[in-house]
Parts: structure tokens; C-alpha cells; sequence
């Protein structure tokens, strides 16, 4: 077979300009960064006729690569902050990142709650950490392009320690507010001692009518009768390509429970690859997505279960609207030595716009042979029958289309263990419909 | 008062309503019967505004409004209300979030203004008492988990709730032992005034013992063929519907 040279797209070309100009001025391991890129590289943009991205076709998607994002200044940082509305009403410990970058001077290093250690990775990186050892728990993200994107690029991020039980909330806030689109990747690493637990809420805020172009990877080492709580706000701008990543690997007898909402952003990809690790460990993994105009959300999620006696549970609703396209693959993986799994995974999307488009795609890998698993995968409308029982009580359709709609996505809100976290949401549900009618 | 005139409705080609003519003034409490497959539920979903039926002629005025030119959620604000044969279960929604929208919805559409928490947190706890309900079974999502008799209950919690004018019992008998249907009768006795009217879709006369008819209509193919007072409803009991069926062979 003849050798193919495949030609650079202009962003492609554009991704390999801007690594040429960082990879000497990023801190830390440059080797590391050149192994990931040189692995994006070889495969360049992952198209439709790569298999996990046929539904978001990055080649065709990411036709201009934003520059990446500076450090912005202590004032610049502190205005886009305070526009910042996400789980307003959650007292948390607020980490604020702004453009992609960790703002320092917002967080009281020595009044931080017991049991909670941060360490700002920009500084990891420079100085070689020790907890650096601990990136990438999760092998098989290596393969992924758009983590291997955020490998190659991350300038800045967090390292968190979690001891013992931690009560208040840690919420890492996003907020991209620069003028002109900016790409950023950030990198968190968040290791959850034995016997700790927290909850950790994550939000995703830009400027609306700006093309930022964000890719942040969550990376989580959960450890034994761990317990975590981790929720997920997409509120991006309405013109952003946000791409993210959650790696987590979970020890034994460990509750780990994460769900992402996503209204916002253009275009939307999630990633979850998680890996339960130790025996009789419980995941849940939800997602409650709202899209409208053309707006385009993807869902990714791979579990492995890779120990006996686990439960994983994946519950993905998605409401489609006007012309905007879902898109859910799931893939749960048990391999030999996990018998006794028990994983359902199932994803419901409601098709409101007659042009909506949903795309369902989950798949089990099964070696075992004494488990449960099972998935199921359904699009469908407003049920006419409930809708006339609601408006024969007084309701106008649009508002029982609501209370139908606030309904099914309630559905997977419900497992957020904090209230006001999970009143956040609800609210962030109601705004959607709202803006709707 | 409300005024059937000349109703004739199909579904997918199949003609069920075919000229049918009925007046309930107000405060009557008229009763339907008939044989399966008559246009009893027919005749209540078109007066309710379901979608799925195809109007082809006649008139349903409502103290002289056309209900037929209303969305379903218009001719409840207007006073209509319709008790389910089957009520839905609707997972997720919460009893009261669902009361509390629905009589703010029809308050709003008549002009009033919303009703206060405690004020509307008082209705409902009486109307529940009244029906001898549980109080756990408000705190659920809407007739989710409730038995045949549940749901009956929390359809004419909703009746009393709403107020309606004009209120469709649509078989409110099936499915409910003889301590529900006492209930349920008591609830919906209570409801009767000179200012509401009632009609009562049924296929038995025992629901009548129970509330008792100012007139009983006999509904054949599609139209009322015999109207009368509360004894034709014995009579049908103990004849059966053969002489109409014959009717109309003849």
C-alpha cells in the first residue's frame, strides 16, 4: 500500500504553530508534552470516520484554532469573576479560574478547610511536584485526542487533596471572559485519600457571542470507602466549542456519584472515562442536557469495571429543541476478572423541535460471565396523553410542556446530594424552559 | 348550561358521535348510560378538547360559549372539567407543584390573582380530609403508585380544588370497592349547587344510588335515544340494553 501523507487542516496546522511557539515557554516535562502532541499529531483531528467521534466531528467543527489564553491580570480576573452566577447560592470554597488560568490571589491558602491541600499546577509543573506522578490515572485517556490536546497544552490547573471528610463543598469556577475567543487547557487533579470524602462542583461560564474554545480535563484518584459528590454546571457562552474530560479511578467500597448539566456552548463534547478499581464499589454517572437553536452536546462515557461486585449506574437525559443535535455513546467494559458487575446504563432524550436530532449509541463489552449489565436507549416526544390531562386542569400547553419537560430531567437531577447544589440546577432547568415560552 | 347540538365526531374514519343532541342546565345532574362502545368516553374527551377526535358538524356551548373554538386549557378556565376514567400517572411532577400550577393557571386565566401558599396549602388539606386521603399521598408525584381508588379520589380532590362548572365523570365507578365509591359519591354530592352541573357517565345504575340523577339519558350509536327521570336507570338495569340494540337492527 502506497504511503499517504495526509494534508493539515488549516487548524491543524494552526494546533502545530502554537505548540512549536509554547512548548519552550510551558512549564514542566517538555517530553511529555512532545509525546502527547506527536501522538495528536499522527491522527490529526479526530473526523467522522474515527469511530468514537462520528456524531462531533472535530475536523469539520474546529475550523480556526483560538490563540491560547494569557494570564490575566489581577483586575481583569476579579471583573470577569464577579459576572459570574453560577451556583450562586452554594456555600462553597470558591477556586476560581478565569481564561483557563488558576486566579491565585482568590483563595486564602492558609484558611483553607480541614483536610483540603491545594497546590496550583503552573507551580507543580515548574518545581516537578511529586504528586505530578499521579496525572493520568486513567491509561487509555492517553489515546484520546482531545485529551491528548489538553496534555499538550496545559499551562495551568490545580492539584487537590481531599483527608478525611471534608463538609464544605469545593467548587472550581470557570469563566473565560476575555473579548476575542481564547483557547485555554486546564488541568485538575483532585486525589481523594481512603475513608475521604467531598463534593466537588465544577462550573463552566463564557462570554456569550465570543467562539472561546476551552478543553479541560478533571483527573480523579478516588481511593478506598471514598465518597464523592461531583457536579458538573456547562453554562458556556452561546458561541463556544467547550470540550472536557473527567478520568476518574475509584478504589474498593467507594461511593463516587458525578452528573453534568449542560445548557450551554455552541458545541459540546464531555468525555467520563472512569475505571472502578477495587471491589464492591458503586458509580453513578448522570447527565441532564438542554439544547436549543443549533446548538450540538455530546456525551461520552466509558466504564470499566475492573474489580469484583461493582455497581454502575448511567442515567443520560437529554431535551433537544429546535434544530439542535444530542449525542450519547456509553460504553461499559467488563473484562474476565469483574464478575459479579452490575451495570445499567440508559438514555432518554425528548425531542421537542421537529428538526431535533438525537444520536444514541451505548454499547457493553463483556468477558465475565456472571454479571448484570444492561442498556437501554430511547428518543421520543411529549406524551400527547399527559400533556391533555395537564391542560384539561387549566395548565396552557406551554407550561405543561414544562412541568413535563422539568419532569424528565428531574429524573437525573435528583441524585445530587446537595441540596442546594441540586436547587441550583433545577433553577438552571427552569431558566431554560423560561427562556423557551 | 350546556348545550350539545347536532355533535357528530369521527376518529380515523371511524364515525362515533353521529347528530347527537343534549342540554344539562345548570345545577342538573344528568347521567349517561349505555352499552359499550355507545360515544360515552367520545362524548367526554370532545367536550374536554381532546385532540384526537375529528369534529365534523355541530355545536358544544357552554352558558352560550362555543367550547369547540377552545384549547383544553381554555374551556377548563371557562368551567369545564373533566374526571378521568383512567387518570395518568405523571412521574417526576409532584402532586401539589401539579394542584398548586393547575389552580394558579385557571385563576390567572379568569383574572384573579395567584392564591398565597398557606391560603392554598388550607384548600387542599380540607378537600384531601373531606376524601379521607392519606396525607403521605400528596407528597407523591401525581397518581404515581396509587391504586384504581386513589386515583379516583385525587380526581375529585382536583374537582373541589378547581370548582369547575361543568363537571365529566367519565365511569368514575370502575375500579373502586363499595367504601371508595361511597367516598367518592359524598365527595362529589358536596360539589352539587344550583350553579354547577354534573354528567355522569356510567355503565351500571349502582353509582346512581349513590348520586342520584335529575335525568338519565340513554346513549346508543352515537346519539341519545331515550332521555328520562332517575327510574330509567332501573329500568335499564333490569332489562339490559337488548331493546335499543334491537332498535336498531329493525
Amino acid at each position: 500500500m502506497a504511503d499517504v501523507t495526509l494534508m493539515k487542516t488549516p487548524a491543524e496546522t494552526a494546533l502545530a504553530q502554537a505548540f512549536d511557539a509554547a512548548r519552550t515557554t510551558l512549564p514542566g516535562n517538555a517530553e511529555s508534552r512532545a509525546q502527547a502532541f506527536e501522538q495528536f499529531t499522527a491522527r490529526g483531528l479526530p473526523h467522522r470516520r474515527v469511530e468514537e467521534f462520528k456524531y462531533t466531528d472535530l475536523r469539520a467543527l474546529l475550523r480556526e484554532i483560538a490563540p491560547f489564553a494569557g494570564l490575566p491580570s489581577a483586575d481583569e480576573a476579579k471583573a470577569a469573576l464577579q459576572g459570574s452566577k453560577a451556583f450562586g447560592g452554594v456555600a462553597a470554597l470558591q477556586v476560581p479560574f478565569v481564561n483557563g488560568h488558576f486566579v491565585r490571589e482568590a483563595v486564602d491558602f492558609h484558611g483553607l478547610p480541614e483536610g483540603v491541600e491545594i497546590v496550583p499546577l503552573r507551580e507543580a509543573l515548574a518545581n516537578g511536584h511529586e504528586w505530578l506522578a499521579k496525572l493520568s490515572p486513567v491509561p487509555w485517556a492517553s489515546d484520546n485526542p482531545v485529551y491528548q490536546l489538553n496534555t499538550s497544552f496545559m499551562a495551568d490547573g490545580l492539584m487537590i487533596r481531599i483527608v478525611g471528610n471534608v463538609e464544605t463543598p469545593v467548587h472550581l469556577r470557570f469563566v473565560t471572559a476575555a473579548g476575542s475567543a481564547v483557547a485555554s487547557a486546564t488541568r485538575i487533579l483532585v486525589v481523594v485519600e481512603d475513608d475521604a470524602s467531598v463534593t466537588l462542583l465544577e462550573s463552566h461560564e463564557s462570554t456569550d457571542g465570543v467562539n472561546h474554545q476551552p478543553n479541560d480535563v478533571v483527573e480523579m484518584i478516588a481511593g478506598d470507602r471514598s465518597n464523592v459528590q461531583h457536579v458538573r454546571l456547562n453554562a458556556e457562552g452561546d458561541k463556544a466549542l467547550a470540550l472536557s474530560t473527567l478520568a476518574v479511578k475509584i478504589g474498593g467500597e467507594a461511593n463516587f456519584n458525578s452528573i453534568n448539566v449542560v445548557s450551554g456552548a455552541a458545541t459540546s463534547r464531555h468525555q467520563v472515562f472512569a475505571i472502578l478499581d477495587g471491589a464492591n464499589t458503586n458509580l453513578r454517572v448522570n447527565g441532564a442536557t438542554m439544547l436549543k437553536g443549533t446548538q450540538h452536546s455530546d456525551s461520552t462515557l466509558v466504564v470499566e469495571h475492573n474489580a469484583l461486585h461493582c455497581e454502575s449506574r448511567e442515567l443520560f437525559k437529554t431535551v433537544v429543541d429546535d434544530e439542535a443535535t444530542g449525542v450519547f455513546q456509553g460504553k461499559i467494559i467488563v473484562p474476565h476478572h469483574a464478575q459479579k458487575t452490575d451495570g445499567r446504563m440508559m438514555s432518554a432524550a425528548l425531542l421537542l423541535g421537529e428538526n431535533a436530532a438525537m444520536n444514541n449509541k451505548p454499547e457493553l463489552e463483556i468477558f465475565a460471565d456472571d454479571v448484570q449489565c444492561a442498556h437501554g436507549a430511547t428518543c421520543g416526544q411529549l406524551d400527547e396523553d399527559l400533556l391533555f390531562y395537564l391542560m384539561a386542569r387549566g395548565l396552557p400547553k406551554k407550561e405543561a410542556e414544562s412541568l413535563l419537560v422539568q419532569a424528565f430531567l428531574g429524573e437525573a437531577v435528583e441524585f445530587v446530594e446537595n441540596e442546594s447544589a441540586r436547587e441550583a440546577l433545577i433553577g438552571t432547568v427552569e431558566n431554560w424552559l423560561k427562556a423557551r415560552s | 348550561m350546556l348545550e350539545i347540538k347536532n355533535l357528530v365526531v369521527q376518529i380515523e374514519d371511524n364515525r362515533i358521535l353521529n347528530g347527537l343532541n343534549l342540554t344539562v342546565n345548570k345545577g342538573e345532574v344528568a347521567a349517561i348510560m349505555g352499552p359499550n362502545g355507545s360515544g360515552k368516553s367520545t362524548l367526554s374527551y370532545v367536550i374536554a378538547g381532546k385532540e384526537d377526535y375529528e369534529v365534523l358538524d355541530g355545536e358544544i356551548l357552554l352558558d352560550g360559549q362555543n367550547l369547540l373554538e377552545m384549547e383544553p386549557d381554555q374551556r377548563a378556565a371557562a368551567g369545564v372539567f373533566l374526571a378521568f376514567q383512567y387518570p395518568l400517572e405523571i412521574p417526576g411532577v409532584g402532586t401539589m407543584t401539579f394542584l398548586k400550577a393547575a389552580l394558579n393557571a385557571q385563576r390567572k386565566a379568569r383574572g384573579q390573582d395567584e392564591l398565597s401558599t398557606p391560603e392554598f396549602m388550607k384548600q387542599v388539606n380540607a378537600a384531601a380530609a373531606k376524601l379521607e386521603m392519606p396525607k403521605d399521598m400528596l407528597k407523591r408525584a401525581l397518581n404515581v403508585g396509587f391504586s384504581g381508588g386513589e386515583k379516583k379520589r385525587m380526581e375529585i380532590l382536583q374537582m373541589a380544588l378547581l370548582q369547575p362548572s361543568f363537571c365529566i365523570l367519565d365511569e368514575t365507578d370502575s375500579g373502586l370497592d363499595i367504601d371508595a365509591l361511597r367516598i367518592v359519591s359524598e365527595g362529589v354530592n358536596s360539589l352539587r349547587s344550583p350553579d354547577r352541573s354534573f354528567l355522569v357517565i356510567t355503565h351500571y345504575q349502582r353509582l346512581l344510588n349513590h348520586i342520584v340523577p335529575d335525568t338519565v339519558h340513554v346513549m346508543h350509536g352515537g346519539r341519545i335515544v331515550r332521555t328520562g327521570g332517575k327510574e330509567l336507570a332501573l329500568e335499564l338495569e333490569a332489562n339490559g340494553y337488548a331493546d335499543y340494540r334491537e332498535e336498531e337492527a329493525a
